[in-house]
């Protein structure tokens, strides 16, 4: 920006010129609105429309995967999976997040780079490499074999698909989290400490509280992203744990019910769309803050 | 520790060849000896990485000390956790928790006690009332100014009855005039607890204006501990003497006991003086004890006298400041009372006077 562009210049500046230089400004914009409605937009106007227009015109799609048992078991399950995932990651993201910020910078790379190098290697590489470890005669059912557990292969069931989810959204609780705990002053926890805190309630009660956005953001993008995971479940997992994205999926692929594809992606939309309302409400007080909330 | 079993106000507190290594650097605190007595206002005061931030963190346990100890009224605390030596501590950015208000930040220790619920409300509020922030109570610390804030912290490190009260630095984050009005409010809070105060800073004015003693670390080891008056007048060190206040300086050597000699000069040295033994060392004199006298006075008894020729001259309403470039090479600064340099004007030649016995002779 130029210093043209300063709220002092601009009080004095008449208005038409003023709303020529917002045109300017909404110019900059213009390639990455194109992009959006393009690719964004307009297709998801697109599979809504869908939704309530194939076969025919109605909300018969909608009716139907809220009266279809299965359709809801499957929903039901991607939501405790996601849940699940969600919170299995969170539990191994925390300490993670924490050791990053106590370790020299030396160390804090080290561990920064293995947060991202899922980021650095293909997904499907990643999910063949699971199905490697996860499948019958793997190392992991080697593995509990020796412990007297049977030979368990956990390909084909939701642990599994539960096990490689994680790995693959780790990274995206790591961050947030690590975000806001760096953004926390030590001062604060030698001041708790010197007022006669033992550690656990420094921790409960000024290190747990202030890290709260960045457990808010990385839940939320982790439960979120988990919600419509595809790849995944569809190497790891089973037909008969489908996940609410596979049966879109097949619906799109086999059935060409797009129809039907479009009312469950609508839900699963709506879902998302419900489940950041609530976040925002919950985690504003905390963002007011300027706790190291990101945005 | 129980809160009941000792006495009231403050505990003396003894630092026993206290020092700090960090690896193989030369230790940060070097072996000190301090014993700071009931009730006192201590001041540490040094240039920054002399050590007396280390020392106080030592005394509040964020710091392990490497070897030494640490007493507090008696009992050994090196080996104690900070959580468990109740001491309060107030830090120069404040530190309070964003997430609670003003009150509850200063509930958190008395929570911590197990104190109830009445009694917490109470002393919250007595404590408010302490620092004059009775109706902020409910407000977050970033509703709060710095001076406020920092207000807060104090009524928080204190509101628990600690012995001791620790001060980091507290108004270096403040602009001068909130620094005064703080620094009244912290004496006055010293009078009222009646508790040990140990505060560390790098500014002399506030050190001389608040403090029963001061000690003035320098290099990781203590220079010198005294009145603000003891060592403004009589400094142990070169460095005390130039750490506090201004000082005119002749380095040289002691020749017999009564003299020091250096390039170009040689003046007598006060009495008693001599057991500074032989061998180099420096003479200290503050401006407001020379006198700028012109060529032609006669040399008044028992003075010393350097000639040399004014370079600068300031008038600064109650006093003057006369600069001299000395005939042997030194400039001096004299600082004179209004109208008594009525005459001087630069390039005059001069004599710089003092009396022998307001030298005074420090290694170097």
């Amino acid at each position: 920006m130029t210093a043209t562009t300063s709220p002092v210049r601009a009080a004095a500046i008449p208005p038409a010129r003023e709303r020529a230089r917002r045109h300017r400004g909404l110019l900059l914009l213009a390639p990455a609105l194109v992009m959006l409605f393009v690719f964004f937009a307009y297709p998801v106007a697109a599979i809504v429309w869908r939704a309530f227009s194939e076969p025919q015109l109605g909300v018969e799609n909608l009716r139907e995967v809220f009266a279809d048992p299965v359709t809801l078991r499957v929903l039901t399950r991607t939501l405790i999976t996601a849940f699940g995932v969600a919170t299995l990651t969170l539990l191994l993201a925390y300490p993670y997040a924490h050791l990053m910020t106590v370790v020299s910078p030396r160390w804090r790379a080290v561990l920064m780079a293995l947060v991202l190098l899922p980021f650095w290697t293909s997904l499907m590489a990643r999910n063949f490499a699971w199905i490697v470890l996860l499948q019958e005669g793997g190392p992991l059912s080697k593995l509990t074999g020796l412990l007297g557990l049977g030979d368990k292969a956990l390909l084909g069931t939701a642990v599994g698909v539960a096990v490689g989810m994680v790995q693959v959204l780790l990274p995206y609780m790591v961050l947030p989290l690590y975000s806001a705990m760096s953004g926390i002053d030590r001062r604060l926890l030698s001041a708790a400490v010197s007022l006669g805190a033992p550690p656990r309630t420094v921790f409960g009660r000024i290190y747990l509280p202030l890290s709260m956005p960045g457990v808010v953001a990385g839940y939320t993008l982790v439960f979120v992203l988990a919600l419509g995971f595809y790849i995944t479940p569809r190497l790891l997992g089973s037909p008969q744990q489908s996940l609410i994205a596979q049966v879109i999926g097949t619906k799109v692929e086999k059935l060409l019910d797009f129809g039907g594809a479009g009312a469950l992606s609508l839900v699963l939309l709506a879902l998302t769309g419900l489940l950041l309302l609530a976040v925002s409400r919950v985690a504003r007080p905390a963002a007011a803050l300027g706790l190291g909330e990101e945005d | 520790m129980t809160r009941t079993a000792r006495d009231p106000g403050g505990a003396a507190v003894r630092l026993t060849a206290l020092t700090k290594r960090y690896g193989s650097a030369p230790a940060a605190v070097d072996g000190i000896d301090l014993e700071i007595a009931a009730g006192e206002f201590m001041t540490l005061l040094g240039p920054s990485g002399s050590g007396k931030t280390t020392t106080l963190s030592m005394i509040a346990g964020f710091t392990r000390a490497t070897s030494g100890s640490i007493e507090v009224d008696g009992y050994d605390v090196a080996g104690l956790p900070p959580y468990k030596r109740d001491l309060g501590v107030v830090f120069q950015h404040y530190a309070l928790f964003p997430h609670m208000t003003a009150a509850q930040n200063i509930a958190f220790p008395l929570r911590q006690r197990k104190v109830g619920k009445a009694e917490i409300a109470a002393r919250v509020a007595e404590a408010l009332e302490l620092v004059q922030l009775g109706a902020m109570g409910d407000r977050l610390p970033r509703q709060l100014s710095g001076g406020q804030q920092q207000r807060v912290a104090l009524a928080r490190a204190v509101v628990f009855n600690p012995r001791v009260l620790l001060m980091d630095e507290p108004l270096g984050a403040l602009d001068k005039k909130l620094r005064e009005q703080l620094q009244g409010e912290i004496a006055r809070m010293h009078r009222e607890l009646g508790i040990t105060f140990v505060f560390v800073t790098h500014d002399q004015e506030e050190a001389l204006a608040l403090s029963d003693r001061i000690a003035v670390f320098n290099e990781g080891r203590i220079d010198q501990v005294g009145s603000a008056r003891d060592l403004y007048e009589r400094p142990a060190t070169l460095f005390v003497a130039r750490f506090l206040g201004e000082s005119n300086v002749l380095t040289g050597k002691v020749t017999d006991p009564a003299t020091i000699e250096g390039p170009g000069f040689r003046v007598a040295l006060p009495r008693g003086a001599s057991s500074a033994g032989s061998g180099t060392a420096s003479v200290v004199i503050r401006p407001e004890r020379l006198t700028v006298l012109p060529l032609s006075t006669p040399v008044p008894a028992g003075h010393n006298t350097l000639e040399g020729t004014v370079s600068g001259l300031t008038y600064l309403g109650a006093y003057s400041t006369v600069t001299v470039e000395l005939d042997c090479g030194l400039r001096f600064t004299v600082r004179e009372p209004a109208g008594a340099s009525g005459e001087v004007t630069p390039g005059t030649p001069v004599r710089v006077a003092w009396p022998v016995e307001q030298g005074v002779l420090v290694s170097s």
